[in-house]
Order: structure tokens, then C-alpha cells, then sequence
């Protein structure tokens, strides 16, 4: 059981959680993540850990509400307690001094790199960050990323804000202008698929951290499969960061699609539930 | 309270001949029907010996001067002497006697794989008679104590203020955690998921283990002093290092062998493929069945299950409670060799399961969704024995069978959980990336502050050697302890 200490919209479907978690906010890394359980009924979901502050024992998540077991922890208010909250798991980013990193996010990937583009830029980086959403009000954190990056690009598929276009259209404009030494990506499993596709025409080397199927976190079950290099990897233990050039993103996103049916059936009964 | 001789004992054995105990025909389990059971997920399947027929089933032990099946039990419990009670009707003080040596009886009498421990060496078998049936009696035992609200906590020593670490809640860690907090010592139990219990809650099924029989021993243990920490991952929330600093003077490290295996072969990434550990993780430990709960799980129509052991007769078993039409064991040996309990494969084929012995998956083949729809079957046959003396299988040249499913649970083994050892570099390993440890002493030939047991030492084994190893490392963690100071 863990306190949450603080709660903060960042937008309607964007809520920020400071919480208890003394031990967790010691020994995390950026990069790292926790398996996230609310109510005797709920699922473990990973979610990365955004912040941390060792002296007041915290740790901050950024959580979108995408689905049922993010909107029950959405739901919780100041003062409640997270039923089950394990970590750190999975392996730290590995942060040094790269010379340019441009982190290209979209989607459910923006709350998870807001840690990565900090750390990048707090290891003497350059970060251009490029910020991708459907449309103007789906565009989350930018602040937050405009603090922590020398140069963030808005993207949105609808030109509604930002620039109209695909996050590698954005990417693309860096790309032809100077040199990248690393790209980081997370977000929607087809946006790294077609990043990391474009990345290697430029020889950029890039990181791409998967957000798969989970339900242990631990190593313990292998639905988090994935397959990089033609090898196995469990992303809860190996990852969740891989070369993004080495994993078969068509195969990952034919394994996202697995529980869609299950996933839809759970949203219908939650939903006329309240 | 031992004796062979005391007078009750004697008188006991006078009263029946021995020919009459041996001709006596072995109690049948009561059970569940299977058309039923088949359909219902949570009712355990055996539904335990009445009185009557325990005390009965009891009769037939000789009581024999040299009690062979003793030799059988990997824990040595004193068999005649509890079953004794049992025919004079002294449950409770039978219950006494097994608590001795058994930490979990309640649990070893449902799991333990007693036709090739204890009854394998029962004297019967030399008259070509059935075994006394030691298991069923043992889960008597333990279960009339439990419902008779008379459980006897065991004494515990006053405090002796010495902290001592348990990496991970399964049958390792809890019988160790027992036996330290009976001698004085405060004893934390660290587990990395949200349920205490290991492999027995997130593992084995509830038609098999109820969950209340394990919850009663772990209440035990609160009653006792045990402090469990829940969410609590050793090498990740904590390290090895950070627990000798924060003073705790011993660390029995019982994590399991958590890591499933894969066979590695084309398609086996395909929706539909799991390892046994996530099919039974989603079931067991999250409730993924029932309607309220939100972890999904695949309910699959035509399922196979690719392995011989527990862990595939109870996924097996568990896919045909979930609605499977077809449920199908496919094992690269035979039935001879399979290691699963005798019991769950008689359960399993009185439920319809099918078995395709002598059969290895080599592929699987999906839909344009990339759902499994078939997988392709090598045909095997056994060649000669290997060095271990089983008969490993062989591919027969080009015999291949192709076969509908829409579910597959790669059931073939687990291996240790890395996290401890990649945290902890001074531990030493073997290949398989089990800890070496002092077999006697279960002592780390590395780390000696660090005792291990269980499944991360000897990789998938079993509940009573885990349980064993417990016991063992308890007596000499406590030893070395005393011996230091
Ligand atoms: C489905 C199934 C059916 C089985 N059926 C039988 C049977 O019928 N009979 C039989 O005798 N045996 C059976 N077995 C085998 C038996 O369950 C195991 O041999 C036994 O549970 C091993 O006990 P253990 O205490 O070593 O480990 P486990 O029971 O595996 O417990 C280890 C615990 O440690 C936790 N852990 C792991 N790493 C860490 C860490 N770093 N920090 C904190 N906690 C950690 C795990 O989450 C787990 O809860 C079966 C196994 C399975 C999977
Ligand atoms: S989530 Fe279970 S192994 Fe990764």
C-alpha cells in the first residue's frame, strides 16, 4: 500500500501522482519502471517512474488514461493508497554525455520520456525534443519538455498546433539539418517502427523503449516477449530499452493486438458499470 | 512420543493379524465426478478421506520394525507413528507427529509425488498389494486439524533480538521462516509479487490446492512473529548488500526457479503461445476468469499443452475448467516417463484430456492476425538410455502431423531467477545459474551470511525437498549463528 501524496492534472486525461515509496525512490534509475496494481480485482500495469526524491522517500508517475486500469488509478485522489506498487524494474537508461539526442515521443510514449529527456539533458546533451499528437488537445508535458530540452518540435497529425505532421516528419527536419548522435523513442509501437525505419536510412543509432503486454514485470511469465536481433528477449528484465534497429516491431505490434477483443469487452463492462 | 514399543503400540499391532492388514483392498479417494469438475474452476478435485475411511486405511500399516517408506520421504516424517494415531482415532496427536518433520502437511499430503517417495517403498508393494495410501491419510491429518479450529501453534523461543532475512514466501521460505521464529529469532519474509505463497498460490490450481490451506499456514506464521513484506524485490527494491547493512545477520535466499522456458522454435511468438507460468499467473494469482476481474486471459477452444509435468497437467486441466472443447497434453516421450504425479494424470484423462505422446512441436503457424491456428508435430521415438539412464527421445525421418489448435502453453520447464545472482556478483553459480550452496548445510560456498534452498538451488523440484531445504538451512544458519557469537 502506498500514500499518494500529491495529485495534478497536467491535461484532462494526463494526471501526475507524487507517492510514497521510500525504498523504490532510493534505488531507481531513469529508465526504470513500476508494476502498478489498484483494487483486489486490478491489474499489474507497468509505469515508468518519472521523478524521484530520495530525502522525502517519493516517487512521481505521470499516468495517461488510456484504458481501465489507467482510468482506476486516474480515479484516485490525494490521500488514497495504491494497492500494490513494486519496483524498480527493468534496466536503467544508459545516460552519459552523447553529444545530440533527439527523443522523439508521441502518444502514451510523451509521460514515459519526460524522465529520459531530463537525465539526457542533465548529462550535458544537446536534446531537441520532438513532442507528437493527433491533434492540439492530445498534446501533453510540453512545458515540462521545453524546461528540460534545447529545442522542442510540436507535431500534430490535424495542424490543429505545432507543426502539421507525423513525429517523423518532425524527426526528419532534425535529421537533414545536422548531426544526431542517438535518437531515443517511445510511443505507439507502428510510430517507433516507422522511426526507428527512417533513423537507420540516416545511420542514427536509436533506442526505442517497448511498452508490450506485461503482467508480472518480473521475468517471471514471458508475455512481454519480444523478439530483437532474432533472439527472444523478455522486455521486463532485458528491457524495456532495445536497439531499436534490431527489434521486429511487426511482430510486437501483432502481440499488442492480442487482448485487444478481452481489452474492448473490459472498457464496455466498466463503463456501464458507472 | 516416539516408540515402536511403547504398550499401546503393541497391544495395536496385536490386534489385527498382519494378513488381514495386507488383504485389506486400499481406499479409493472420494472425488468429484469429472463431467462436473470439468466445468467448475475453484472446487478441488479429491475431497479428502471421512474419519471412517481414514482410520480404516490406517489399519492397513503393519507397523513394520523397519519402516522402509520412511526411507522414501525426503524429510524422513515418522510415518508409522502418525498412522498409528490414526487408527486409534488420535487425529490431533497425529497431527503432532507430522508437524515434527512437515512444516506444510496439509499441502505435501495434496502435492507430494508419493508413488515414487513413501509409498514406493511401503511394504505392500513386496506382496504385490497396493501401498498404505500415506498421502491421503497425511492430508487427513492436517486438514481435521485445521477444521477442528484446534491448530496448535508451536511454541516459540522469546526473542533473542537477531534479524534474519527470507528471500522469497514459497515452501523453501516458509518452512525456514518457521523454524527460525521458533527459536527466538525475528524473521522478515521479503516477496517480490503482491501474494505471499509462491508457486503454490500462483502456480498450482485451486481444483488442486486451495488457497485457504495455504493462507492457514501463513497466518500461522503471522501468529508466530513473521513479518512479511509484500512487493518486495530482493536485488531491485533492496539488494543483498543493503540488507547485511541494515544488520540482518542471515539470509536464506529461496526465490525459485520463476524463469520459464521457450523452445525456441518458429512462430512461437505468435498470439495464442504462452508459457505455463503466464497462463497460470493470469488464472491463479490474478483471477483472470472471473468476469470482475481485469486481467485478461485467453479462453481457447482447442488448446495443447507442449510438456509432461505438474505444471502442464494443471494448465491442461485449468484450459478444459476455462471452456476448452479439445484439450490435449503433447509430450516428446511417454506416459511412462512423464514426470507429473500419478494422480493428476488419472484426474486428467478421467477428464477428457487427451494425450499425443511421443510428439515434439517443431513449428506454429498463424493467421493473417498472427493468432496460432496450428502447429506442426514431429513424431519421436524413444532411443536408448542416456547417461542419467532415461531414454531420450528421437525424431522419426520426415513423420510430421499438423494440428488445429488456438491456445498453446509451452509447459517445459522453468529456470532460476536471475535477478539475486546479476545483483549480487559475488554469489557463485552454476551454468544453469542455480546458487551453489554446502548440500548439508545449504550454507553459500561464496557469501557466508547467505544460505539458499529450494528450486534456486536445484532448479524445478519439488514442495517437500524445498520444504526440506528449509528445514535444513534453519538448523544451520542457527548453528553457525550461535557458533560465531
Ligand atoms: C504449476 C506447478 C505445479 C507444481 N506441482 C507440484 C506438485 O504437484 N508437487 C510438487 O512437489 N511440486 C510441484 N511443483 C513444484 C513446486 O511448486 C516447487 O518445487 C516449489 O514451489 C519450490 O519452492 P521454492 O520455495 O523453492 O520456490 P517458489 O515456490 O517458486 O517460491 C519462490 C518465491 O520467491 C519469490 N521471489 C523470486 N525472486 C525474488 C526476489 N528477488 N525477491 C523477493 N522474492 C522473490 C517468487 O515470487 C516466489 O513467490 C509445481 C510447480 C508448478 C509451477
Ligand atoms: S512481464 Fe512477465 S516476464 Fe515480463
Amino acid at each position: 500500500m502506498n500514500k499518494i501524496l500529491s495529485k495534478e492534472y497536467f491535461s484532462e486525461k494526463v494526471v501526475k501522482f507524487v507517492v510514497e515509496a521510500p525504498q523504490i525512490a532510493k534505488a531507481r534509475r531513469a529508465g526504470h519502471f513500476v508494476m502498478v496494481r489498484v483494487g483486489k480485482k486490478g491489474e499489474r500495469i507497468p509505469l515508468t517512474i518519472a521523478d524521484a526524491d530520495v530525502e522525502r522517500g517519493t516517487i512521481t508517475l505521470v499516468v495517461q488514461r488510456t484504458g481501465v486500469s489507467s482510468s482506476k488509478l486516474c480515479a484516485l485522489e490525494l490521500g488514497d493508497y495504491i494497492t500494490d506498487l513494486v519496483g524498480p524494474l527493468g534496466q536503467a537508461t544508459r545516460v552519459e554525455n552523447f553529444g545530440t539526442v533527439v527523443c522523439a515521443c508521441g502518444g502514451v510514449g510523451t509521460a514515459p520520456m519526460l524522465p529520459i529527456v531530463t537525465a539526457m539533458k542533465k548529462a550535458g546533451n544537446k536534446v531537441i525534443t520532438v513532442l507528437a499528437a493527433r491533434t492540439k488537445d492530445l498534446v501533453i508535458l510540453e512545458e515540462q519538455m521545453r524546461e528540460n530540452s534545447d529545442e522542442i518540435i510540436v507535431m500534430t497529425d490535424d495542424g490543429s498546433y505545432g507543426t502539421k505532421g507525423l513525429v517523423t516528419d518532425g524527426l526528419e527536419t532534425v535529421l537533414k539539418r545536422e548531426k544526431v548522435d542517438l535518437c531515443m523513442t517511445i510511443g505507439p509501437a507502428i510510430m517507433m517502427k516507422f522511426v526507428s525505419l527512417l533513423t537507420k536510412k540516416y545511420n542514427v543509432p536509436t533506442i526505442a523503449s517497448l511498452n508490450t503486454i506485461m503482467v508480472d514485470g518480473t521475468g517471471m511469465c514471458g508475455a512481454c516477449r519480444v523478439t530483437v536481433g532474432g533472439k527472444t528477449k523478455f522486455v521486463c528484465v532485458d528491457g524495456p530499452e532495445f536497439d531499436a534497429h534490431q527489434v521486429d516491431f511487426d511482430e510486437m505490434l501483432m502481440r499488442l493486438g492480442g487482448y485487444r477483443e478481452q481489452e474492448r469487452e473490459a472498457m464496455e463492462r466498466s463503463s456501464s458499470k458507472s | 512420543m516416539t516408540g515402536r514399543n511403547e504398550q499401546w503400540r503393541i497391544d495395536l499391532r496385536a490386534k489385527i493379524k498382519a494378513k488381514e492388514r495386507t488383504n485389506t483392498i486400499r481406499v479409493k479417494m472420494p472425488e468429484l465426478d469429472p463431467v462436473y469438475r470439468g466445468k467448475v474452476r475453484d472446487e478441488e478435485v479429491n475431497l479428502g478421506l471421512t474419519a471412517e475411511l481414514a482410520m480404516q486405511e490406517a489399519q492397513r500399516c503393519l507397523d513394520c520394525a523397519k519402516p522402509t517408506c520412511m526411507e522414501g520421504c525426503p524429510v524422513s516424517i515418522s510415518i508409522p507413528d502418525f498412522i498409528k494415531r490414526i487408527e486409534v482415532g488420535e487425529f490431533l496427536e497425529a497431527a503432532k507427529v507430522l508437524k515434527r518433520t512437515s512444516a506444510l502437511p496439509a499441502v505435501c499430503g495434496r502435492v507430494c509425488p508419493q508413488e515414487r517417495q513413501c509409498e514406493a517403498h511401503c511394504i505392500h508393494l513386496k506382496m504385490k498389494k497396493e501401498p498404505v495410501a500415506i498421502g491421503h491419510l497425511e492430508r487427513f491429518v492436517a486438514d481435521y486439524e485445521r477444521e477442528s479450529g484446534q491448530i496448535s501453534v508451536p511454541e516459540v523461543q522469546p526473542p533473542n533480538g537477531i534479524k534474519i532475512a527470507v528471500v522469497g514466501s514459497g515452501p523453501a521460505g516458509l518452512s525456514f521462516a518457521g523454524d527460525m521464529v521458533k527459536m527466538g529469532y525475528e524473521v522478515h519474509v521479503f516477496e517480490a509479487l503482491h501474494e505471499i505463497g509462491g508457486v503454490l498460490k500462483y502456480g498450482i490450481p485451486e481444483f488442486r490446492l486451495p488457497n485457504d490451506v495455504v493462507d492457514v499456514e501463513i497466518d500461522n506464521l503471522r501468529a508466530m512473529g513473521v513479518k512479511f513484506f509484500k512487493n518486495t524485490i530482493i536485488g531491485k527494491t533492496i539488494t543483498i548488500k543493503e540488507l547485511e547493512e541494515a544488520d540482518f545477520k542471515g539470509i536464506f535466499v529461496a526465490s525459485g526457479a520463476g524463469l520459464p522456458r521457450f523452445m525456441n522454435i518458429k512462430g512461437e511468438n505468435l498470439v495464442g503461445i504462452m508459457s505455463s507460468n503466464e497462463y497460470l499467473t493470469r488464472v491463479n494469482l490474478m483471477d483472470a476468469a472471473s468476469d470482475d476481474s481485469d486481467t485478461p486471459v485467453y479462453k481457447g477452444k482447442k488448446v495443447a499443452v507442449i510438456g509432461g509435468g505438474n505444471t502442464a497437467m494443471d494448465s491442461i486441466r485449468t484450459a478444459l475448467r476455462l471452456g476448452a472443447e479439445k484439450a490435449m497434453i503433447v509430450y516428446r516421450r511417454t506416459e511412462k516417463e512423464m514426470p507429473a504425479r500419478a494422480e493428476e494424470v488419472k484426474h486428467a484423462k478421467e477428464e477428457g484430456i487427451e494425450f499425443l505422446m511421443l510428439h515434439n512441436p517443431i513449428e506454429y503457424i498463424g493467421d493473417e492476425f498472427g493468432r496460432v491456428t496450428h502447429m506442426v508435430l514431429q513424431a519421436m521415438e524413444l532411443g536408448e538410455p542416456d547417461a542419467s539412464g532415461r531414454r531420450s527421445p528421437i525424431p522419426i525421418e520426415g513423420k510430421t502431423r499438423t494440428v488445429e489448435v488456438d491456445e498453446v502453453i509451452v509447459s517445459i520447464g522453468v529456470s532460476p531467477n536471475p535477478l539475486i545472482a546479476q545483483s549480487t556478483p559475488q554469489l557463485e553459480t552454476t551454468k544453469w545459474g542455480t546458487l551453489v550452496v554446502n548440500q548439508e548445510t545449504m550454507q553459500s560456498s561464496s557469501m557466508p551470511k547467505v544460505f539458499a534452498g529450494g528450486d534456486i538451488v536445484r532448479g524445478g523440484a519439488t514442495v517437500i525437498l524445498a520444504m526440506g531445504d528449509g528445514r535444513r538451512a534453519a538448523k544451520s544458519m542457527d548453528e553457525w549463528i550461535r557458533g560465531k557469537s
